[in-house]
């Protein structure tokens, strides 16, 4: 048996379950889908004047590898802009070995996730909510 | 009963693969099956020793590439109990659908119907969706049991004088459940319909007699009856095929061609435009000799029991829901299931780390998936030459998702 992918600290992510839930009064909701594996992902944002968010929630309907970076991304959304998200979103890149260079954490908990190409995408679709989010 | 699972597998080399220092248990065979020597030999004699064009050449190796080909469409035939005119080579399962849809459907009118169910793949909805756009047929839906079969109970009151094909999936590609394929000819001949049944799931288990269905058409892929890609069947009655017109034009479909008019070739030829997939139709070939050369009765009760091992060795792990019938009665080597608090990818995953390769998802049917108000499942499918290793390793990997990931 190799697991080599659900290390510990992806899995303490996903049951971390940070920003778990809906705003009640957001001032973006954003769904995205994975078409090929049915992953969901519905990002609640609530801004402040300057375009920076407030307030972040989460829910995944997919796997654990989604799970895991939607609450690894609730964990330090707050307070970044569309700028700061697009910086995590080349960590995460990194992370799974898209780009080039080290990745900060939370994301470089994802480093096993380079080796499993058709999980890539797992990763990153809550970023891509919340790109939506703030465009 | 005795059936020799090591000589079976010694005839697929893929399976003494070694990946990641532990054997293969490949249990996805209903998304793709393995291919054994007699299909990778004919394939490569094919290739190399009579590689042509086939049809019009006169040339020795044009000659022999026609053989292999109509033999291919001989050994077809012999597989469903047909006559070989009857059997059109297409690119696969989904092309022979869309063929039906496409040139079959162009004989319907708006307002006419088709029945189809809600077990269907998205191969055996989308074709008539794209119909209903173009000429505005109308569709209807059997649904389902709690078991996962088609509701055939639902029959009398969906089949209508307008009802001009009813059109179902012969085994479920999620459930296994296998259609009572004459209840639904019976039913559908006293409005007048035809029936179409989707056979990807049960040609891979063995000979299938066409004849004593009744039913009017049937497709099947090669890639999950161990043949080669890019090659799949379909059979109609002789007098519909002469009805129906082509699908695609092209070279070899043609009677004559003048600018003014063109006539057609007679079936099959008027639905194989174009040069054909020459080498996997006789890979399918070879496949189709291969299956008839086997004794189904054991290789199918082999299946089967692995497949009860199976349904035992899930009901024994916490939180495993299966989908699909309770028993093994009127089914195929077919376990679909959910893991509570694990989602299915990471089911499949984690199997990976274990050797074994199962399906993971929605299995191309979401509209099943909607009805029992799930994501997808884990699916395991079965081959004559899976074994008890497999299901052994399977489970394995199983309890060590469940301990882990949730």
């Amino acid at each position: 048996m190799s697991d080599q992918l659900y290390q510990e600290r992806i899995v303490a992510l996903a049951k971390a379950k940070t920003g778990a839930g809906k705003l009640v009064d957001p001032t973006r909701s954003v769904r995205r889908d994975n078409p090929l594996c049915g992953d969901r992902v519905t990002i609640d944002v609530r801004l402040d004047g300057q375009g920076r968010i407030a307030e972040i929630a989460q829910q995944v309907r997919g796997c654990l590898l989604c799970q895991a970076s939607a609450s690894a991304l609730a964990a330090i959304a707050v307070g970044r802009d569309a700028a700061g998200i697009a910086a995590v979103r080349h960590d995460a890149e990194r992370a799974v070995g898209r780009e080039e260079g080290e990745a900060a954490e939370p994301f470089a908990a994802f480093a096993p996730v380079r080796a499993h190409k058709s999980r890539q995408e797992c990763v990153l679709l809550p970023l891509e909510a919340l790109k939506d989010a703030l465009s | 009963m005795s059936f020799d699972v090591a000589a079976i597998r010694g005839q697929f080399p893929i399976l003494s693969e070694i990946i990641d220092g532990q054997p293969l248990h490949y249990l996805d065979n209903g998304a793709s099956a393995q291919t054994p020597h007699a299909v990778l030999d004919a394939v490569r004699t094919y290739e190399t020793t009579g590689r042509a064009n086939v049809v019009r050449g006169v040339h020795r190796l044009a000659e022999r590439a026609t053989e292999a080909y109509e033999n291919a469409r001989a050994e077809v035939a012999a597989f469903l109990g047909v006559q070989p005119k009857e059997i059109v080579f297409a690119g696969g399962c989904t092309a022979a659908i869309n063929l039906v849809a496409y040139s079959y459907g162009s004989l319907l009118k708006a307002g006419d119907r088709i029945l189809l169910s809600e077990l269907e793949h998205h191969s055996n909805i989308v074709p008539w969706q794209l119909l209903r756009s173009r000429s505005g047929i109308e569709l209807d839906v059997l649904p389902v049991t709690e078991d996962g079969r088609i509701d055939l109970s639902a029959l009398p009151r969906l089949l209508t004088p307008r009802t001009r094909l009813v059109s179902l999936a012969h085994v479920s590609n999620v459930t296994g459940a296998a259609l009572d394929a004459r209840a639904v000819v019976a039913a559908a001949k006293s409005v007048g319909a035809k029936v179409m049944l989707d056979g990807a799931q049960r040609a891979p288990h063995g000979p299938v007699d066409l004849p004593s269905l009744g039913i009017d058409f049937y497709v099947f892929a090669g890639h999950k009856t161990y043949g080669p890609n890019g090659i799949g069947v379909l059979w109609a009655r002789p007098e519909l095929l002469e009805a129906m017109p082509p699908f695609h034009g092209g070279g070899s479909m043609i009677g004559r061609v003048t600018f003014a008019e063109t006539t057609w070739a007679a079936p099959p030829r008027r639905f194989e435009a174009g040069t054909p997939p020459i080498g996997p139709a006789i890979g399918l070939g070879a496949a189709c000799k291969w299956m008839r050369g086997l004794d189904w009765v054991a290789a199918h009760a082999h299946e089967m029991s692995l497949t009860q091992r199976v349904m035992d060795g899930l009901q024994k792990i916490d939180g495993t829901w299966l989908l699909g019938p309770s028993s093994l009665q009127d089914r195929y080597p077919v376990v679909s299931f959910t893991l509570e608090g694990v989602h299915t990818h990471d089911v499949a995953q984690v199997l990976d780390s274990f050797g074994v390769a199962v399906r993971a998802g929605h299995h191309c049917a979401q509209p099943l998936m909607d009805h029992f108000d799930i994501d997808g499942t884990s699916r395991v499918s079965i081959a004559p030459y899976n074994d008890n290793s497999d299901v052994d390793a399977l489970l394995a990997g199983i309890q060590h998702a469940a301990r882990t990931l949730r």
